[in-house]
């Protein structure tokens, strides 16, 4: 975890002329990075979940040649799983051996070294280490949302983002809203004024929440008792330290829209927050709503509501009211003076462009850094869920500066994580007007 | 006749002749015919091909104005050669290249042969219509399923052996255990255990070996042990459900009231273990035209041709299903516990818990729509399948999709016209949520008119599941009277789906109208592999259930409700 500057003896010639050359003159580095767009891609997946295997998916099969060569999980049966997934479906450009399957909580490192392009998509609690690594390294990086989950981590994702630009890395963040052709188009009428000034903001992730592991499954499974921090691991969703709680994990997809539109991220939030039904044994710490109130530079304010539970109104959305008309931003509807609606057939994956994008990029050598943007919309997120837990007003700059670390001071299977369950099984809860989140 | 199993093989496996030795007509030619020619040739048929019958002797040997079709000794003059060896892009090449693909050189040349050497047909034989088993439509989903091999099952797997089974190359079951080569050799007493088991559950290429041993088997009569299970399965998680689907055919059994048409009435039901409620509307047993006339305006040609159909009695949902009835099969156990039901006390269904459950999505499947009311959406055919098992064992009644044909039956309720309700879609508005009055989103189900057997949204709304396969030439083979056609599905997409949309025009709402789904409905799911369970981009598509009034055997549940093709 500690920021090391200096090379390691692994930095291939190319790293070595690419940092000598960023240090001699940065600006006329920019083409020739790589021979040339049909160089073999080396590719390595960190975190083989369903999300993390989608994305090596989504890798392979952009324009050029690639391998994926190496691959690394905490737990070989994920690993597994995900390698059989992608090897049946990509199996001429996958070419894992054995010995680079690397399991467990350092696999990371072992698995960055050996590629040029890594997919970092474990759960998010352990980003910020990850791109530290292979931006020190030398890797290109693709890194799934949220890329942090406390503002030490943001600080860390932020500063790594600059090594990056330094050394002509390019980072895609899996915010692919920014790759998906209505909201773009959108979002830039916004931006020439279609609505006129953007007053008031709304957005949503109100849905019935996602999975569970529970405890007795995963030990039934297993055959054996679970140490803490293996069930923390399988059940990561319900623990602050690895998911950031879903205001995070989740809603910071409308929480960076609404950024997108405004061109910057809030200046302070107050807000509430709880858990009404949430309370199950596996349900770990995390709340099941939160309501906010971000207030721009400008003064403009965005309410935000995020919920998990079942039986309610649901909606995933973005709305902004300017001064000259309202818009959907996600229905790509614009209503007022000069209405407008976006109307693509045969639209896009997003999901697949923004790998497309990234991949074109690093093949062209054109400049590519998502990871400002996506630190910036992960912190607005944790500036929410500080608020909610608190049931204070956080001003940004106080949020960002915290040193409230959530990580645990040792990784490993019998090591202790940030939070404990009680006697009956179950974890301490956030409880506004007393917990302290600065 | 021995094509099939290849130039290097060149010994047919049936057991019959060798290529030199002279063409038997009962082993050679028959089939031939009867997989190529009969099925329009026939007196049954409605057109002109019934003129030219070619299923009795002495139907295929009288002239036909200055042409004959056979004639002994001259194959250059007969037509039952002549037409099967023009160039396929000829209009009078037969089988008519639109139907079907055309004979093999080896097929057209075991013709000839039997021509040249004096045409002998056995006096009295009779031809019939045989389907020509297609390899991956009939065999491979028979074999991957494992388990017990219904009756019918073994029909096609016999065929297909009398037509010389041929493996296509790449395909084979990893799952299945590795077996002991079979050894038997041709001319020894095959028994299905010892020898032909072994082949199936090893999968992949057959072996000039094993198709030998395989047609030898046929050859003595295919016998196939009734309490047989295939190989894959055995011991495997399609055993074990199998096992689960027969307790809750027990149950069904067990409490079926309903013995005739005359016993169905309208009813409604809740959901035990919650206050869920659902209704069923009685559709009486009857025969319709399915498809549309080429007259229809905005007709296409996967409508047709009409034929006629005779669907069986059954009772539909009278509304489309619902989020609230959906997501008790969506959120059992945790939910339970977090927030048990008001006035639901201690329910409990040891055989509706251990059928499968969805994945919790990780978006709101709704999209912001609405969800106490409104039709549920956005779930794959498996889905519904594995949801219409769950209600199966919480009710005790036998619900599953309709098919294609019987949602066209109940669609229609007994009309002709393009609407239930006429040809004008001026009227369409008192009837169905679409592009003209829903406003961009689904509405509330049962806000509109019902159609004449008291459908609610039969039409618009949400575009509903059926059971079957999309294939825009399937309606081409029924040439006579077809009782309860499906096509059941091979491979994953496309599968039917009916009725039209919130999003669609007022065409898409026609009675006959098909459409079948595409992968591209699960787009924006990111993950690998993707969810068998939804349609992230299929915010268009729910569904209604149906429940015959015949109780199907245990098996025919375990089809309906297993497509077994839910894996992308």
């Amino acid at each position: 975890m500690n920021t090391q500057q200096t090379p390691r003896p692994e930095l291939t010639r190319r790293d070595f002329l690419k940092t000598t050359s960023t240090l001699a003159a940065a600006a006329t580095l920019a083409p020739g990075v790589f021979a040339a767009g049909s160089d073999t891609l080396k590719v390595a997946l960190i975190g083989c979940g369903g999300r993390g295997s989608g994305a090596a998916d989504q890798a392979l099969s952009t324009q050029g040649p690639l391998k994926l060569v190496a691959m690394a999980d905490a737990f070989k049966d994920r690993l597994d799983g995900s390698y059989n997934e992608l090897k049946a479906k990509h199996a001429d450009n996958v070419d894992v051996l054995e010995e680079n399957k690397f399991v467990g909580f350092d696999a990371y490192q072992k698995a960055i070294a050996m590629a040029d392009v890594v997919i970092l998509a474990t759960p998010p609690g352990f980003r910020p280490t990850h791109f530290e690594e292979a931006v020190r390294q030398g890797k290109h990086v693709f890194m799934e949302k949220p890329v942090g989950v406390d503002a030490p981590g943001i600080r860390k994702v932020l500063a790594t983002a600059e090594e990056a630009k330094k050394k002509n890395l390019k980072v895609g963040v899996g915010l692919q809203r920014h790759h998906q052709r209505g909201y773009i188009e959108t979002i830039q009428r916004l931006h020439d004024g279609a609505i006129g000034d953007i007053v008031a903001m709304r957005c949503y992730w109100n849905g019935d929440g996602v999975w569970v592991k529970a405890r007795k499954d995963l030990e039934q499974q297993a055959g054996r008792p679970l140490t803490e921090m293996e069930y923390q691991m399988r059940n990561w969703y319900y623990f602050v330290w690895l998911c950031g709680d879903h205001i995070v994990e989740q809603h910071v997809h409308n929480l960076d829209v609404v950024n997108w539109v405004k061109g910057g991220h809030p200046i302070r939030a107050w807000g509430m927050g709880g858990r009404e039904v949430r309370k199950g044994i596996d349900n770990g710490e995390i709340f099941d709503h939160h309501y906010v109130e971000f207030e721009y530079a400008d003064g403009s304010r965005l309410s935000s509501q995020c919920r998990h539970i079942p039986g309610c109104w649901d909606n995933v959305s973005e709305h902004v009211l300017g001064s000259k008309g309202l818009c959907d931003v996600g229905g790509y509807r614009i209503r007022g003076a000069a209405p407008w609606m976006f109307n693509s057939p045969g639209a896009r994956d997003p999901y697949q462009q923004e790998h497309d994008d990234l991949f074109a990029a690093i093949r062209n050598d054109t400049p590519y850094n998502e990871a400002e943007n996506g630190a910036h919309s992960s912190m607005t997120s944790i500036l929410g869920r500080m608020a909610t837990y608190s049931g204070k007003e956080i001003a940004w700059e106080d949020a960002i500066n915290s040193n409230i670390d959530t990580m645990p001071a040792v990784l490993g299977w019998d090591a202790s994580p940030p939070t404990k369950p009680d006697a009956n099984g179950r974890y301490p809860v956030a409880v506004p007007g007393v917990t302290i989140t600065v | 006749m021995c094509c099939a199993l290849g130039a290097a093989a060149g010994a047919s496996l049936a057991g019959s002749v060798a290529a030199a030795a002279a063409v038997d007509f009962a082993t050679d030619v028959k089939s031939i015919f009867e997989m190529n020619c009969v099925v329009c040739h026939n007196p049954q048929h409605s057109q002109d091909n019934g003129k030219f019958r070619l299923d009795s002797k002495e139907e295929a040997f009288k002239a036909h104005e200055k042409d004959q079709r056979i004639v002994p000794g001259h194959p250059e003059e007969s037509l039952v050669y002549r037409l099967t060896v023009l160039p396929v892009s000829d209009q009078k090449h037969m089988p008519p290249t639109k139907n079907k693909p055309p004979l093999t050189k080896e097929e057209s040349e075991i013709i000839r042969q039997w021509i040249a050497e004096g045409a002998n047909w056995p006096d009295g034989m009779k031809l019939a219509i045989v389907m020509r088993v297609d390899f991956v439509r009939d065999i491979e989903p028979i074999l991957e399923k494992g388990g017990p091999v219904a009756e019918k099952s073994r029909d096609i797997l016999r065929l297909w052996l009398a037509q010389k089974a041929n493996w296509p190359a790449g395909i084979s079951f990893p799952n299945a255990k590795a077996a002991a080569g079979a050894s038997a050799a041709t001319g020894q007493q095959i028994d299905f255990g010892r020898d032909v088991e072994p082949i199936f559950a090893q999968g992949g290429p057959l072996t000039d070996q094993a198709k030998k041993t395989l047609g030898a088997w046929v050859d003595q009569g295919a016998a196939w042990p009734a309490e047989d299970r295939l190989g894959p399965a055995k011991g495997g998680a399609q055993a074990k459900e199998m096992e689960l689907v027969e307790q809750i055919h027990q149950m069904i059994v067990a409490s079926a009231k309903e013995k005739t048409q005359a016993d169905m009435t309208a009813y409604t039901n809740t959901i035990p273990g919650s206050k869920v409620t659902y209704a069923m509307a009685p559709i009486p047993g009857g025969q319709f035209l399915m498809g549309s006339p080429a007259s229809e305006a905005h007709r296409s040609d996967d409508e047709g041709p009409q034929h006629e159909v005779k669907i069986d009695p059954f009772w539909m949902e009278q509304c489309e299903a619902t989020w609230d009835q959906y997501e008790l099969f969506m959120y059992p156990e945790e939910t339970k516990e977090a927030a048990p039901s008001e006035g639901v006390t201690n329910y409990t269904s040891p055989l509706a818990d251990a059928v499968s459950r969805p994945s919790k999505p990780y978006v709101e499947m709704s999209f912001g729509m609405g969800k106490s009311g409104y039709p549920a959406i956005s779930m794959t055919q498996h889905a519904c399948n594995i949801y219409c098992q769950w209600l199966s064992a919480r009710t005790g009644h036998f619900y599953r999709l309709p098919t294609e044909g019987e949602w066209e039956y109940a669609c229609r309720a007994g009309t002709t016209t393009a609407y239930f309700f006429g040809d004008d879609p001026a009227k369409l508005g008192d009837y169905a949520w679409y592009s003209d009055n829903s406003d961009f989103k689904y509405q509330k189900v049962g806000k509109k008119k019902p159609n004449p057997w008291g459908l609610y949204d039969i039409i618009g709304n949400v575009d509903e599941w059926t059971l079957d396969q999309y294939a825009p030439a399937y309606y081409q083979q029924f040439k006579e009277l077809v009782t309860e056609p499906w096509n059941k599905s091979t491979k994953g997409y496309p599968q039917v789906v009916r009725g039209g949309s919130w999003q669609d025009d007022a065409d898409k709402l026609r009675s006959a109208c098909r459409r079948g789904s595409s992968a591209d409905w699960k787009m924006q799911d990111p993950q690998l592999p993707k969810s068998i369970w939804y349609h992230t981009d299929a915010q268009f598509v729910g569904f209604r259930i149906m429940r015959p009034l015949r109780i199907p055997s245990a098996l025919e549940m375990y089809n309906y409700w297993h497509s077994g093709v839910e894996r992308e």
